[in-house]
């Protein structure tokens, strides 16, 4: 077999398996539900300036969804972008982009195999977040109907369905991150300051969001598009701020894939 | 291997100018000048890693600039030191390598660690290992492709003796069993020990390209006569088209020239009914040659700590 995208894709899985930088990820993807859950279970507090907070005593399933607001500020955009803004610049700090691209494989296969793994990373937080804040939400709240964002109420099986569709959704935007990570990664050669890159990016956009006079950009910015998922919890469902969300991403995240790719062809492998 | 005019210019500096080299199968190929001469960037434009800025390369007949990694099949090879996943072990490194490799490679990995006398250390994390240990990892990685052409940046450079010789001896190994080898050094006792034709280069320019003993017997060698009538010899030398730094050295006379006009001057000598008791050739090392080419007509372009090391190198 004629080694590519998926012989490189298998190697960057177990590469990341074997660095103790992907657990740092994925430990605060399951701690931070779980700290989340003690608290809630030790405190009568709720956090009600998000949406759902003020269920998260009733129905152990708010609990996911009241965590993808927390995360999506700072959290998940950080565990993305230490794998995603070390995938490439690891290889030019160790000097073994030079050792893997002697061999047979093809220098755009090596690219989109990092990038899918790096996405496979982001989707492993993910659902280490989303499985973690499920079940540790219902053991905490209970497996209870949830109140929809309409005011109805939906039984706990299709909420959970809906909690499920909601990481989903929510995916999109962070995989942009990803893929901008691992433009930074590829631009930058430099595993720090892609991942402090990446992050600057995510906080920058959000700058813009909130100044005056800017407001008509709002409905364009990538990270105004991790609520898109809010679009699930209202009945009947609201789909357009899903689609909104694909398409604004894609804006972002298909132009960091072109320009990571043809920097990755086109570059010089003179270090290592 | 063919390489025609290659340039790379990193901004206003010019690191390869104009190089031109043809490795022909079965070669061992010495790829020789002082440390920043230009052989590294050479090299790794021949593997496709950097773009040339102008020229071109075929490799058994193919374009890497242009078609990349496939190009490279039958080609291996590292520049300056090889690299690999420190968190992994040497065998996992080798895997990986042959699974990028396809083409059966995966089936060799245990061949190749017994080649390079890896197999008890393999299953160590390259982390740990000593630079010798991870050179020879680099000629096993290569050689998991089952190599035509052997490409190898300074492999002994830095190795302690014994560990120089054992890989000299596992470049000769090789090379008798009929693979062609490329090798950059700045080690002249290497070059002269291992190839059979060089390239000299010297702030990216090729200075010489050819055999080892055309460049030997080309070069202007120091000669020694004595005769039964040294006067009368000193005027014949003089004379001799050919022969430069004629000099009176006690019972001898000295001088420089090739062989052609020694030969020549030999029979002029005979002529004039002198007797030859001694025309000795003090033959001329190829360190000497690679000074003169080095150092040669823009002196001042390689700096005194350079030279030193090459001349440390070279008595090694």
């Amino acid at each position: 077999m004629r080694p590519g995208v998926w012989t490189v894709y298998r190697w960057e899985l177990r590469k990341l398996i074997s660095l103790k930088r992907t657990y740092l990820g994925l430990a605060a993807a399951a701690g931070v539900p779980l700290s989340f859950a003690i608290t809630l279970a030790l405190k009568k507090g709720q956090p009600n300036d998000v949406p759902f907070g003020a269920y998260v005593h009733q129905s152990g399933l708010a609990i996911p969804l009241v965590l993808l607001t927390f995360a999506s500020a700072f959290l998940l955009p950080l565990i993305t972008a230490l794998v995603a803004g070390d995938i490439v610049a690891a290889e030019d700090q160790n000097g073994t982009l030079k050792t893997i691209l002697t061999r047979s494989v093809q220098r755009g296969h090596v690219f989109f195999g990092k990038v899918l793994a790096a996405l496979t990373y982001t989707i492993v937080s993910l659902v280490l977040l989303g499985g973690v804040s499920i079940v540790a939400g219902s053991l905490v709240s209970g497996f209870n109907p949830l109140r929809s964002l309409s005011g109805t109420t939906v039984s706990a099986t299709s909420a959970l369905w809906l909690v499920l569709a909601s990481f989903a959704v929510y995916l999109v935007p962070l995989g942009t991150i990803c893929l901008v990570g691992v433009m930074y990664s590829t631009v930058t050669r430099n595993s720090a300051a892609a991942v402090v890159g990446t992050l600057v990016t995510v906080l920058l956009i959000e700058l813009v969001g909130i100044l005056p006079g800017l407001g008509f950009l709002q409905p364009y910015l990538l990270t105004r598009q991790f609520p898109a998922w809010q679009g699930l919890l209202r009945q009947p469902i609201d789909w357009s701020p899903i689609t909104h969300s694909i398409w604004v991403c894609a804006l972002y995240g298909v132009p960091a894939v072109i320009a990571g790719y043809l920097v990755f062809l086109r570059r010089d492998v003179a270090g290592g | 291997m063919e390489a025609r005019g290659l340039v790379k210019q990193y901004g206003r500096i010019t690191a390869v100018d104009h190089v031109d080299v043809t490795v022909n199968a079965g070669d061992v190929y010495g790829f020789l000048g002082p440390n920043g001469a230009g052989k590294t960037t050479t090299l790794r434009m021949m593997l496709g890693l950097i773009y040339p800025t102008g020229g071109s390369v075929r490799v058994f007949g193919r374009d890497p600039i242009t078609e990349g990694a496939a190009a490279l099949e039958g080609v291996a090879g590292f520049v300056e030191a090889p690299r690999f996943y420190p968190y992994l072990s040497a065998r996992k490194n080798l895997e990986m390598m042959a699974s990028y490799d396809g083409n059966g490679a995966r089936d060799r990995v245990e061949a190749v660690l017994d080649t390079v006398e890896m197999t008890a250390r393999a299953d160590d994390k390259v982390g740990g290992y000593s630079h010798g240990m991870r050179q020879r990892l680099g000629i096993a990685g290569a050689l998991l492709r089952d190599p035509k052409l052997l490409i190898l940046d300074e492999p002994a450079t830095g190795l302690d003796p014994g560990g120089m010789r054992d890989m000299r001896a596992l470049i000769r190994r090789l090379a008798d069993d009929g693979m062609t080898v490329l090798l950059s050094s700045h080690l002249l006792a290497e070059v002269e020990e291992l190839c059979d034709r060089v390239a000299i280069v010297r702030a990216g320019r090729i200075v010489y390209e050819g055999a080892i003993s055309d460049l030997k017997a080309t070069a202007e060698t120091a000669y020694r006569v004595r005769t039964n009538d040294n006067t009368r010899a000193l005027e014949i030398c003089a004379a001799q088209a050919g022969v430069s730094a004629v000099r009176a050295d006690g019972l001898e006379i000295r001088m420089e020239a090739n062989e052609p006009a020694m030969a020549e001057l030999s029979v002029a000598l005979v002529h004039a009914n002198l007797k030859i008791h001694a025309l000795v050739p003090e033959t001329a090392t190829l360190e000497d040659l690679f000074f003169h080419l080095t150092e040669g007509s823009t002196p001042g372009e390689i700096s005194a700590p350079v030279i030193d090391q090459l001349a440390a190198g070279g008595a090694a």
